[in-house]
């Protein structure tokens, strides 16, 4: 129980002390990360040879990292990609599998083994690319996209690589690593298949049942489900559930053989519309967060320092010339795809480095006896260290050569800017009007609502709503508050609506928000807290009853209409006049000076409705009186 | 028998003198439609399609206004503005007022002397009301002279309310049965004060 505890302790440490430093010094999480799995691994030997397991296990990581991707990939977003995916993601591994496979036969390698190297070098780094892109904002810029559809391709790539590998075995390999490998086959013997033992016909079925399993499952049976567990308002339960979602895919996946980051990545692009959706994403987010790091401190621990110093000219250079072949077959696509100015830079620097689905590989080929394991020890150095350097890239890009072209993409990076969206709490009679409003005038919303009942009812409508509890942090941050131009919060729960206020004003000084409030008090709680309008919920409907009382009386519709906008300029200069003496500590009924104010307001006010011509600054029919007329008046 | 459509406009009609007076006379002659637009449209939400439909089913269209800084009160600028469409109005197609006339019946607060050359206003009455006469021209109606009431504050002082009122009452009654002499009218500025343009009886 120690052991864990301190294992968790040392990563953790390394984790909160290294990341924060790396960020503010601008070097971004990952390299963070991976100095401080440097730290703890080779430099002061904290952790050594658990990390390789604890690196499999986070390798879960990239799996939620990709549902979250999908999670963000509308279907039809997904269908517009086809060509990227298929022909920019297809024509880069094929090329760069060739292009070193053949450098590495050309180097005296095995021709089964110069394959093998082709394909594990093909891939890059889901993982540090993703994150980085995300943590750049860059994920929607066509370099982002490109990258993005590239990555996905590989990932889906691994599948029929891992099943090609083993094709390639070199006897006598296969002899040597023959006694390792009946360790790693006992070890795996808890692994289950489902397809094991059946003909290729039936695992194609069994392929396709799956697949159709998570694609209907998520269209049809996910709903009820989230309702039902949303039901119980347990917010653990909910999270529990995300955890089993991804889980039972990934396993599902793994048992029919095919990559768990594929099943998840879909399952994430069905669930994409779903109103479950920023909930799912916030409660899978930390978890995907957690995993990630860890997982490239593995990366940055299981750097085998010894043996770089033996071999640090070959390993340095093998990792340099890796790198730039990578970076000029990226390049050409970049131009064949006609990606521009920094577009075309951001795709060929991204994705120039090997990645993690390397590692697995690399182990893979080792036990099928494809790549001698002295050979394979070289190549996971240079793997992890094109991971390293990656960062240094992607913070190049940012620093020398993006200022440069960004001067020539001005123009059409307003094309890519998105429309500013507007994140509505609340869907209840206040935001639904809100929302209707905002749409039907082309702006975009994300609407959330903690019941499940009322996203529900307005769904059957047509309102697109979303499940949560707008006043968490994390799920507002899911929605979009980052990016977003305004948020209305149109709760009626006032503490959770001035923590949303709080909180939204605290992230985003820039942002516009718009804020339902109770009554008055709940004005000047508002205002405190950072809200640009205060709506009072009922106060316009009540001046409108009070004109429609006047009207039924008799007055004069225009009449009293002047009178309604009268009392309603005359109401907002009594607030303005008491908000000085608001105190937020103390209830009005109990500030004297609040309260001796408030009566002073109300009779000015009570004088301008009466005497309508007289009263606070006339401000009925001012602008209507006659010549002399208002002398007259007061002489009759 | 003609159809009469009286547009009524006055912002404050709680303070008002005349144009209350001449709404009355307006809303109990029978085959009139009256239609106080800052009652209808308190909001200035004026219904476009309900407004022309009106329109269409009148002969004679009154606008009955006090002058505001020598225009209609804004309710009935907005109303112009907004119901007067091109292609219904005027321009292609916009020939659905052809024929019909547009009569303005407007009380000013100066007396008489302050229109003209010599009088503080600078311009005759009938000056400040040309962009009425060319919207009417321009929509293919024939535009009537104005029936006006100078000094309109005190008129209910020196009697003349009484005869302005009367005045309108009849007008009205004539326009309805075809007794209005449009010929004689088109010679006039305006109608004020007796002699109106009518045919057979006198007024």
């Amino acid at each position: 129980m120690s052991g864990y505890l301190f294992q968790a302790f040392i990563y953790l440490c390394a984790a909160v002390i290294a990341v924060p430093i790396a960020k503010r010094l601008g070097l971004g999480s990952v390299l963070g990360y991976l100095i401080a799995g440097i730290v703890i691994g080779p430099v002061i030997g904290l952790v050594g040879s658990e990390t390789q397991d604890i690196q499999h296990f986070a390798e879960f990581g990239v799996v939620m990292m990709l549902f979250i991707v999908g999670l963000e990939l509308e279907p039809k977003a997904l269908w517009d990609m086809r060509n990227r995916l298929l022909g920019l993601g297809g024509l880069q591994v094929g090329l760069t599998a060739l292009v070193i496979g053949g450098v590495a036969y050309a180097l005296g390698v095995p021709w089964q083994s110069s394959i093998a190297v082709g394909l594990v070098f093909s891939l890059s780094s889901t993982a540090i690319v993703l994150q980085t892109l995300n943590e750049k904002g860059l994920m929607k810029s066509d370099g982002g996209q490109s990258s993005f559809s590239v990555l996905l391709f590989q990932d889906i790539a691994v599948i029929p690589m891992l099943a090609l590998v083993p094709l390639l075995a070199i006897q006598q390999l296969v002899d040597k690593s023959h006694q390792t490998d009946l360790e790693a086959a006992a070890e795996q013997g808890l692994e289950l298949s489902l397809i094991d033992g059946l003909a290729g016909w039936q695992v194609g079925g069994v392929t396709i049942l799956a697949i159709a399993a998570v694609i209907v499952g998520g269209h049809y049976l996910s709903r009820p489900l989230f309702r039902f567990i949303a039901g119980a308002k347990l917010r653990e339960v909910f999270t529990a559930a995300a955890l089993l979602l991804v889980i039972g895919i990934a396993l599902l996946m793994t048992l029919v053989g095919l990559s768990p980051a594929l099943g998840t990545f879909l399952a994430g692009v069905v669930l994409a519309n779903s109103e479950f959706r920023h909930e799912l994403e916030s409660d899978i987010d930390p978890f995907k967060g957690l995993l990630l790091g860890l997982f490239f401190i593995t990366v940055g621990a299981g750097i085998n320092f010894g043996y770089l110093f033996d071999q640090f000219a070959v390993v340095i250079g093998l990792t340099i010339g890796l790198m730039s072949v990578k970076a000029i077959i990226l390049y050409c696509l970049a131009v064949t795809f006609k990606l521009k100015g920094a577009d075309r830079w951001l795709f060929t620097l991204g994705l120039a480095q090997a990645g993690e689905f390397g590692f697995v590989l690399l182990s893979f080929t080792v036990q099928n006896g494809v790549i001698a394991s002295e050979l394979s020890q070289l190549l996971l150095l240079v793997v992890a260290l094109s991971m390293l350097l990656t960062p240094l890239l992607f913070i190049g890009y940012e620093r020398f050569l993006l200022p440069k072209l960004t001067k020539d993409q001005q123009r059409e990076e307003d094309k890519i800017t998105e429309q500013g969206t507007v994140i509505i709490a609340g869907t209840g009679r206040f935001g639904q009007i809100v929302n209707r409003m905002l749409l039907g005038n082309g702006y975009k919303t994300v609407v959330l609502d903690l019941s499940a009942e009322a996203v529900d009812r307005v769904g059957r409508f047509g309102v697109k709503t979303f499940f949560g509890d707008a006043s968490r942090p994390d799920l507002l941050h899911a929605a979009g508050l980052h990016e977003a131009k305004m948020i209305v919060v149109a709760i009626d729960d006032e503490e959770r609506a001035l923590e949303i206020v709080r909180h939204a004003r605290q992230v985003r000084p820039d942002i516009h928000i718009v804020a339902r409030a109770r009554d008055r008090n709940s004005v000047y709680d508002m205002y405190f807290a950072g809200a640009n309008d205060m709506i009072r919920e009922t106060f316009d409907s009540s001046v409108r009853a009070g004109r429609s009382a006047l009207e039924g009386l008799g007055v004069h519709p225009y009449e009293a209409e002047k009178i309604a906008s009268a009392f309603v300029e005359l109401d907002l200069w009594g607030i303005r006049q008491l908000a000085e003496l608001h105190n937020p500590e103390m209830p009005s009924h109990e500030n004297e000076a609040y309260i001796a104010r408030a009566k002073e307001v109300r009779d000015e006010m009570d004088r301008a409705m009466a005497g309508a011509s007289q009263g606070h600054k006339g401000a009925v029919d001012r602008a209507w009186m006659p010549p002399g007329q208002r002398t007259a008046d007061l002489e009759e | 028998m003609k159809s009469i459509l009286v547009l009524y406009a006055h912002p404050a009609p709680r303070h008002s003198k005349t144009n209350k007076e001449l709404a009355k006379v307006a809303q109990a002659t029978e085959g009139v439609t009256f239609v106080d637009l800052y009652a209808q449209y308190p909001r200035f939400k004026i219904n476009i399609d309900k407004e022309q439909e009106q329109l269409l089913a009148h002969d004679i269209i009154i606008f009955q206004f006090p002058l505001m800084w020598y225009s209609t009160p804004s309710i009935l600028k907005e109303w112009q503005d907004l119901v007067l469409e091109y292609g219904f109005a005027y321009g292609e197609g916009g020939k659905a007022l052809e024929g019909k006339c547009l009569f303005p019946v407007v009380s000013v607060g100066g007396p008489e002397t302050a229109y003209g050359e010599d009088g503080y206003n600078n311009f005759e009455l009938r000056t400040f009301l040309t962009p009425l006469e060319q919207t009417a021209k321009l929509c293919s109606m024939k535009f009537l002279p104005p029936l006006a009431l100078y000094s309109s504050l005190r008129s209910h002082k020196d009697g003349r309310l009484e005869d302005h009122v009367a005045h309108y009452a009849a007008l009205l009654s004539a326009l309805k049965n075809d007794k209005f002499d449009y010929k004689a009218a088109s010679a006039r500025q305006l109608l004020i004060e007796g002699d109106l343009p009518l045919i057979g009886e006198t007024a």
